[in-house]
């Protein structure tokens, strides 16, 4: 009597190809049980959030230790999207990570998976509401590695690393890597506090990478009105240095040996 | 087998030959001697001006007692415990009489009897003095709280790389069976590693090997990311070592060094000797700012360096830094040097 249920479609995010390999098996085990279709793999955050752009995607198993963008950075991301998969945690031993997943009632698998396990997760999937920001505050917060832009529909990463410099604009915060800016949903604030080892603040309404200063020029004829400037790495532009901001910038910059 | 538990037990007498004790007793008679000072004077600086007297007076005493403490020491820990430290006093009482009769002949001093029993006496009082210090730290350092200690301290296998490893074995099982079962022997060979007496000293041949079977592991699951280069020379494969001295070192690497960078790196380990010391070098790539991995990654190494503290108190050295490569990038850098002139045979 039923209509055909379309098989569900499984994202894989882990950096270990045996892990991978595992879960690969185990949905194969259960396909008679639960249809189910392994759309793609990932070996990281960002890989699968690619992967999520091009593919419809109802259910990623991520892996929550990652290089360059782990689990719950990668949970974070996707739970900006209009209508994000839902997302089940796959996690070796963390003890954190664990406790969080019971505080937020958020169902996780422990490595190695179980077939039971596994299906009683995905059998639960369609009772369950995607990711709220209230459950992911609960997980271990890490400064993200890449912040999250959205252009035209699309969703384009910045990894930090590659950021120059942070300006405040109006509601937005503007991103300058070398090739370009990007307009992103931000508070300057928050961002000063995630960041606080990586970006220092110049004036009110901008942060600048620490590693990215090269050097300092004065800038105004007048005496009176000279100001100190930035200059930095890969940019023409020269940023003023308040003159509140000015003895810790100096004593930062000089410290990590400029 | 050479081990630990001989340390303790058997020795009526501190061993005088390890840079520990001749240090702490090197500090400890300066301290009486200043602590006699202060009583005898006056004024601080009265008490200072006393002190380097005495100390002028005192060193050439203590370097003489120690030297024949060190040339003695086997003859020593082979006699019954009161008689050996009976022996002690008198050869400090008898060198202090000697060196003030002989003080006395260099400055044409008169010189009298009581003056060289005086002499005999502080010096008994404060040989005496040193001995009980000595016997009491050891004792506080028993056989049974060193060996609660040394399990404690004994690296424990990283929970993480436990459940991913058997996660990785699992997967092959189907794929390629012969691989699943050699990983399942080493993971066995590991686990019964840990097990063994920490007290005992292993040949560091085993080691290697043992180092060896973890790293297969890990290669299991990281794949290319894992890159290791050794270099050892001309190791004499029965050179005693703490058991599982480089495995958490590795373990450490791994963790901290290769699985949060995507395209891995390269571990470089490096082992020579040189004279009596055996100079064990670990180096790994690192990503920049990871506060939480630095503090990760120091609970392991105190770890080490208190077992090290432990087998060889003063006689063995953990350094670690960070160093900028000329390429920019960063290593982590681990170097230890260990004694390996057979003490514990």
């Amino acid at each position: 009597m039923s209509a055909v249920v379309a098989p569900i479609a499984v994202l894989i995010v882990d950096d270990e190809a045996p892990a991978r390999a595992r879960l690969r098996d185990v949905l194969a085990d259960i396909a008679t049980e639960l249809p189910n279709e392994v759309v793609a793999e990932a070996e990281n955050g960002v890989v699968a959030l690619g992967v999520i752009a091009a593919h419809k995607v109802d259910v990623a198993l991520v892996d929550i230790r990652m290089p360059t963008m782990d689990g719950v950075e990668f949970a974070r991301h996707l739970s900006q999207l209009e209508e994000p998969p839902a997302v089940i945690f796959v996690t070796a031993y963390d003890a954190y990570a664990v406790q969080a997943f019971e505080l937020s009632a958020l169902d996780y698998l422990l490595k190695p998976v179980r077939s039971t396990r596994l299906l009683a997760a995905l059998r639960k999937l369609p009772q369950r509401p995607p990711l709220s920001n209230a459950q992911l505050a609960r997980l271990p917060q890490a400064a993200r590695s890449h912040l999250a832009c959205h252009e035209r529909g699309r969703l384009l990463l910045i990894p930090v690393a590659a950021i120059i410099y942070l300006k405040a604009d109006l509601k937005y915060v503007t991103v300058r890597t070398r090739e370009r800016e990007f307009l992103v949903d931000e508070s300057l604030t928050h961002l000063e506090e995630e960041y606080r080892d990586q970006f220092v603040r110049l004036h009110r309404s901008v942060l600048v990478a620490r590693d990215a200063i090269i050097g300092f020029a004065r800038s105004g004829a007048d005496d009176a009105d000279a100001q100190w400037q930035a200059m930095l790495r890969d940019v023409a532009e020269r940023l003023p240095v308040s003159r509140r901001q000015w003895p810790l910038v100096k004593s930062l910059v000089r410290r990590s040996g400029v | 087998m050479a081990s630990i538990k001989q340390n303790a037990q058997s020795r009526p007498l501190p061993d005088f030959r390890n840079a520990g004790v001749v240090l702490r007793i090197l500090l400890g008679v300066n301290l009486l001697a200043l602590l006699a000072a202060l009583v005898r004077s006056d004024g601080l600086l009265a008490c200072l001006q006393d002190y380097v007297t005495m100390a002028a007076w005192l060193q050439p005493l203590l370097l003489f007692n120690l030297a024949a403490l060190a040339l003695l020491g086997g003859r020593l820990q082979g006699l019954a415990p009161w008689s050996a430290r009976v022996l002690v006093v008198v050869l400090a009482a008898t060198s202090a009489a000697m060196l003030s009769l002989l003080w006395a002949f260099l400055t044409f001093d008169e010189w009298s009897w009581q003056g060289l029993v005086r002499a005999a006496l502080l010096a008994a009082t404060a040989a005496a003095c040193m001995l009980s210090y000595l016997t009491l730290r050891a004792s506080a350092l028993s056989p049974a709280l060193i060996e609660a200690r040394l399990q404690s301290l004994t690296a424990r296998i990283r929970p993480h790389f436990l459940f991913n490893s058997l996660t990785a074995v699992i997967s092959l099982i189907r794929l390629d069976p012969r691989r699943a079962e050699t990983a399942l022997e080493e993971l066995a060979d590991l686990f019964r590693a840990l097990l063994r007496d920490p007290r005992q000293l292993v040949p560091i041949g085993d080691e290697l090997a043992l180092c060896r079977q973890y790293l297969d592991l890990e290669k299991l699951r990281l794949g290319e990311r894992l890159q290791v280069e050794w270099s050892s020379d001309d190791l004499p494969a029965d050179l005693l070592v703490p058991p599982l001295l480089l495995q958490p070192l590795l373990e450490n690497a791994v963790y901290h060094g290769i699985e949060p960078v995507a395209d891995g790196g390269t571990i470089r380990v490096a082992l020579l000797r040189r004279a009596d010391e055996l100079h064990i070098d670990l180096a790994n790539p690192t990503s920049v700012s990871h506060g939480e991995h630095a503090r990760g990654n120091h609970m392991a190494l105190d770890n080490i360096e208190e077992r090290l503290a432990l087998y060889y108190d003063l006689e063995a050295r953990l350094d670690t830094g960070e160093v900028r490569l000329a390429d920019g990038s960063r290593e982590y850098r681990v170097h230890i040097v260990l004694p390996c002139g057979g003490r514990w045979r």
